[in-house]
């Protein structure tokens, strides 16, 4: 079978019987990369000679058996460049940190190193994690496999497209607004946000550090689970991570749909909701029902509140954590600047981008005194209500269903022009941010245009596992997740 | 007309815990710049803090013995300013639910008798790098070796209203961080620092008069002089019908004059939120009572107990007590020569002197705790002679000899054998036959004389009564 075919359990299960040597793997995906970057542009850098003697390294772990017990040892991944990454530059395709090259692995790095795993390259983004679509890089555009002419959604577009283009196994993105789940939606790949503090958020450049998550992007539901096996549980550098019991991913595959109660908030397919995207997303509840799953509709008004609640928080912790870029410890610093106050600030107004800039002023806006109390502070009371409402729902359900986002992918430049609708897009991914909540994205269909449309189940804080298991039998029940794009060669 | 001063006070103490408030680095002083330093207090992209439990300890201590209420709900908030010094661009700091709240520490008011300078909180937060600035190169570099080493700040209400309540109150907190171990309050190595909000009003008005701040004096006299400088300035301004401007000042002890930083105009806005990378910390009712129970006698309780068990004056208990370092002098010496009053005495006579000649912190003494005591037992045993004791005293303190070795090295014992001392006496008087003529028509004042001969001849090794008796005996 074809290396770049298979998903990352089958590839590791390969290796390991000797079917495919690591450095093969590897190979494999470098050599995807050579041909179709050109076209989709997932990634920011390539570690060619890292990961090539890294997999050999690798391989000789397997080899003494050392490995045995990592379910995707051997297996080649990349990684969000957001992600820091011990002496492999870590931009988050901004200018400011075009240069930068970290000192240190995130422990999510660690882990994965610690699994056998073999790091290809970094993946484009929004820059800093801000945005829907890609766009904002530093780097140019993210194109959508599914179509060119197409954003990939954000800020994870690289990890999602990457994985969809086969330009790569498996991925690692975060999600601070929906940025693993909506890029999943609009390439057709599945991608998990774990539940805050599930995964140790030490090494991943803040964006919003009270909603940030590191996650899984995959071919299906089996390799996330595999893959956020080996990232969760506690760790000691991040005092927001919590201890909990050890995520088995080998559970996800023995569930049923059976008896789950799902509720569905009618608020998800209110205004703004494109047809086809109602109609699959729907119609995904029908087939659950089918498999034997109680579905519910009910109230949940507070999602009007989502949107605004979720851009100031974010907003305000982004200016507090953006302040630090100077040009002068690190990254990038302007040559034209002739003193010390030039240079923090023609370094900072040429190393950010547009839309980084807005939040940043919009953050330094709610969070100034005489607005602390009309924003900041209404946008944490409508975080307790939005958790509250959460709760509730929980108390009914063991789940909950909607879509990812109101939309298939868009066509590239249309939310640049109208930052405030893509804000608007985000509606059914911020509020699980803004809980603290699990959920994953799982295709379910196409729509008229052939392009992409994603499932979101959202789960009880660290019960990963349920949502897990009931996106596995759906996936098993239909074929989405086995389409593939056409692929153009750069 | 008659004006009255109202001080309040904001104390910053760097902790003395091994480790900064949120990474392993050491917490040391000096060291080459930027060695102290690790990702996390540099500041670097994607780093989180983690509190060192430590610190929260050493924080509820303070503020048990400083009669606060304890938080047991603790937040951290985000204080954001942008400075050179400031690696994160934000300072981690408690602004709305401080660890410890509205207690007090007990001064001598300047009017007599006593009073209490309630605190209103003590916060925890990180300290800041510094800037060297090399003139000869003209640039600015920064050493972030003190980036993340754990402050508290305690802050009092307006209750002092002289520079010398508010000396009292420094030392009384300073005596009181030193006892519970949480600082060693060095202001020259910056682990005290205290920023002063001082206005004037005029005697017996009710509102309180336009403040202005003066920010890091480094020393107490500099403390003194600058609350001096200030009030005046302040009241010629309100005398000559100006005003007095809300403004942050700094103090030039040098020029011995205070200007203009900022006023309140141009004050920061430091936006503060909560801390998202901190959860909140809980503290519950038994992890209070265990600090409470393990804290040491503290000082005005260790002053009494002084005055009433040992029966020691007031002032010398006030002075010993008021600082860890001569109590813990004071309480080995006792207990090894038997006898806390000559304690007392060589520390309030002997050692204040050498302090004092020499410009030295009782923290910075460096010799042997037991030596003080070996010296006293020595001298009551009457194995040397008071002029000695002082002597080994003073090479003690400067070399830190070891007191019993160095007697015997420099043959500085007390002669015991009488037959032997009375053979210099006698060749004394034999060599001074005027000063004995002198003696014997009847001029006692003589003998001084010849005593302080055979003094020197015997090398002050014999003890002065032995000597004046045996005089005596030979010329009378």
């Amino acid at each position: 079978m074809e290396i770049l075919k298979m998903t990352a359990l089958e590839l590791s299960k390969a290796i390991k019987s000797k079917e495919i040597t690591v450095r093969q793997a590897t190979q494999a995906v470098l050599d995807a990369i050579a041909d179709y970057d050109g076209t989709y542009n997932c990634y920011t850098c390539v570690c060619e000679k890292e990961a090539l003697e890294r997999a050999d390294e690798v391989q000789k772990l397997i080899d003494e058996g050392k490995l045995d017990a990592s379910p995707l040892a051997g297996v080649p991944i990349a990684v969000k460049d957001n992600i820091c990454t011990k002496g492999i530059t870590t931009t988050c395709s901004s200018k400011i940190l075009s240069n930068f090259k970290p000192t240190y692995n995130a422990t999510v790095v660690e882990r994965l190193n610690e699994a056998g795993m073999v790091i290809v390259g970094k993946l484009n983004m929004d820059e800093f994690a801000m945005g829907s679509t890609t766009e904002t890089s530093y780097f140019g555009a993210t194109k959508n496999p599914w179509n060119i002419e197409c954003v990939p959604g954000g800020s994870s577009g690289g990890a999602a497209a990457s994985v969809a283009a086969d330009e790569a196994i498996i991925a690692l993105g975060s999600d601070t607004g929906g940025s693993i789940r909506q890029p999943c939606s609009f390439c057709g790949v599945t991608g998990l946000k774990p539940t805050y503090g599930s995964v140790s958020r030490y090494g991943l450049v803040a964006y919003a550090s009270s909603l940030d998550q590191i996650g899984p992007i995959g071919k299906d539901v089996a390799d996330c689970a595999a893959m956020y096996s080996i990232i969760s549980g506690r760790d000691e550098k991040d005092g927001t991570s919590m201890d909990f019991e050890k995520f088995d991913y080998t559970e996800v595959l023995k569930g049923e749909v059976k008896g789950k109660k799902i509720g569905i908030p009618s608020d998800y397919f209110g205004e703004g909701i494109a047809k086809d995207v109602k109609k699959k997303v729907l119609a995904a509840a029908e087939k659950l029902k089918e498999m034997g799953a109680e579905i519910e509709e009910f109230d949940m008004p507070i999602v009007k509140y989502a949107i605004p609640a979720y851009y100031i928080i974010a907003s305000a912790e982004a200016c507090s954590n953006l302040s630090r870029y100077d040009g002068i410890k690190y990254g990038y610093k302007s040559e034209s600047a002739r003193n010390l106050r030039e240079t923090y600030i023609k370094s900072r107004s040429e190393g950010f981008g547009m839309e980084v800039k807005r939040r940043i002023m919009l953050g330094n806006f709610v969070l100034s005194s005489g607005y602390y109390d009309a924003y900041y502070k209404k946008a944490l009371q409508a975080k307790k209500l939005i958790q509250q409402s959460f709760f509730d729902a929980f108390e009914k359900y063991d789940m909950l269903l909607g879509p990812v986002a109101p939309t298939t992918a868009l066509k590239l430049g249309e939310s640049l022009s109208d930052p405030l609708k893509m804000y608007l897009g985000d509606i059914y991914t911020v509020m699980i941010n803004i809980a603290g909540l699990p959920a994953v994205s799982v295709p379910c269909g196409f729509d008229s245009n052939n392009m992409p449309v994603g499932l979101q189940l959202i789960g009880k804080p660290f019960d990963e596992k349920t949502i897990m298991q009931v996106a596995y039998q759906y996936e098993k029940a239909t074929d989405f997740s086995d389409k593939k794009p056409n692929l153009i060669k750069a | 007309m008659d004006y009255e001063v109202v001080i309040g006070l904001e104390v910053h103490t760097e902790l003395s815990t091994k480790t900064k408030i949120f990474c392993g680095c050491t917490t040391e002083f000096g060291g080459e710049p930027n060695t102290h330093v690790c990702e996390i207090c540099s500041g670097m992209p994607g780093t989180l803090p983690v509190v060192n439990k430590s610190v929260i300890e050493y924080a509820i201590r303070t503020g048990l013995a400083t009669n606060c209420k304890i938080t047991q709900y603790n937040k951290f908030d985000r204080k954001n300013y942008f400075y050179p010094d400031l690696p994160k661009a934000y300072q981690v700091s408690q602004l709305y639910l401080p660890i410890c709240q509205n207690g007090f520490v007990e001064i001598n008011a300047s009017e007599g008798g006593k009073k209490k300078v309630r605190i209103h909180e003590i916060h925890m937060e990180e300290d800041a790098g510094k800037l060297v600035h090399d003139d000869f190169e003209d640039c600015t570099l920064v050493d972030y070796n003190r980036c993340g080493v754990p402050l508290l700040e305690i802050v009092s209400e307006p209750d002092m209203s002289s520079a010398d309540e508010v000396i009292d109150y420094l030392e009384k907190l300073k005596a009181i961080l030193q006892y519970i171990g949480v600082s060693d309050c060095k202001m020259q190595e910056g682990s005290l620092r205290a920023d002063v909000n001082l206005s004037v009003r005029k005697k017996g008005a009710n509102e309180y008069g336009t403040r202005t701040e003066m920010k890091n004096i480094n020393s107490f006299k500099a403390i003194k002089r600058a609350i001096e400088g200030e009030t005046e300035r302040q009241i010629d301004l309100l005398e000559s019908g100006e005003k007095v401007v809300q403004e942050t000042r700094r103090w030039d002890d040098s020029k011995g004059e205070s200007y203009a930083m900022r006023s309140k105009e141009d004050a920061q806005d430091y936006k503060y939120f909560p801390e998202p990378d901190i959860p909140p910390i809980e503290i519950s009712d038994e992890k209070i009572e265990q600090i409470k129970n393990a804290l040491p006698e503290l000082p005005e309780k260790k002053k009494q107990r002084y005055m009433e068990e040992m029966n020691l004056p007031e002032y010398d208990t006030g002075i010993i007590t008021n600082s860890i370092h001569l109590v813990r002098l004071f309480e080995r010496t006792a207990e090894i020569c038997g006898n806390p009053k000559d304690a007392a005495n060589w520390i309030m006579g002997e050692l204040m002197k050498m302090l004092n000649d020499t410009q030295t912190l009782p923290e910075d003494m460096k010799f042997n705790q037991d030596s003080l005591g070996k010296i006293i037992v020595m001298l009551n045993e009457n194995k040397i002679s008071r002029n000695t004791a002082k002597k080994v005293f003073e090479k003690v303190f400067s070399e830190d000899v070891e007191p019993e070795k160095y007697v015997k090295e420099n043959n500085l014992e007390v002669m015991t054998d009488t037959g032997a001392i009375k053979g210099i006496i006698e060749k004394v008087v034999a060599d001074n036959p005027k000063s004995v003529e002198e003696y014997k028509s009847g001029k006692e004042k003589a003998i001084q004389f010849l005593i302080g001969q055979s003094m020197r001849a015997l090398k002050g090794q014999a003890p002065a009564q032995e000597v004046t008796k045996i005089l005596h005996e030979i010329l009378d």
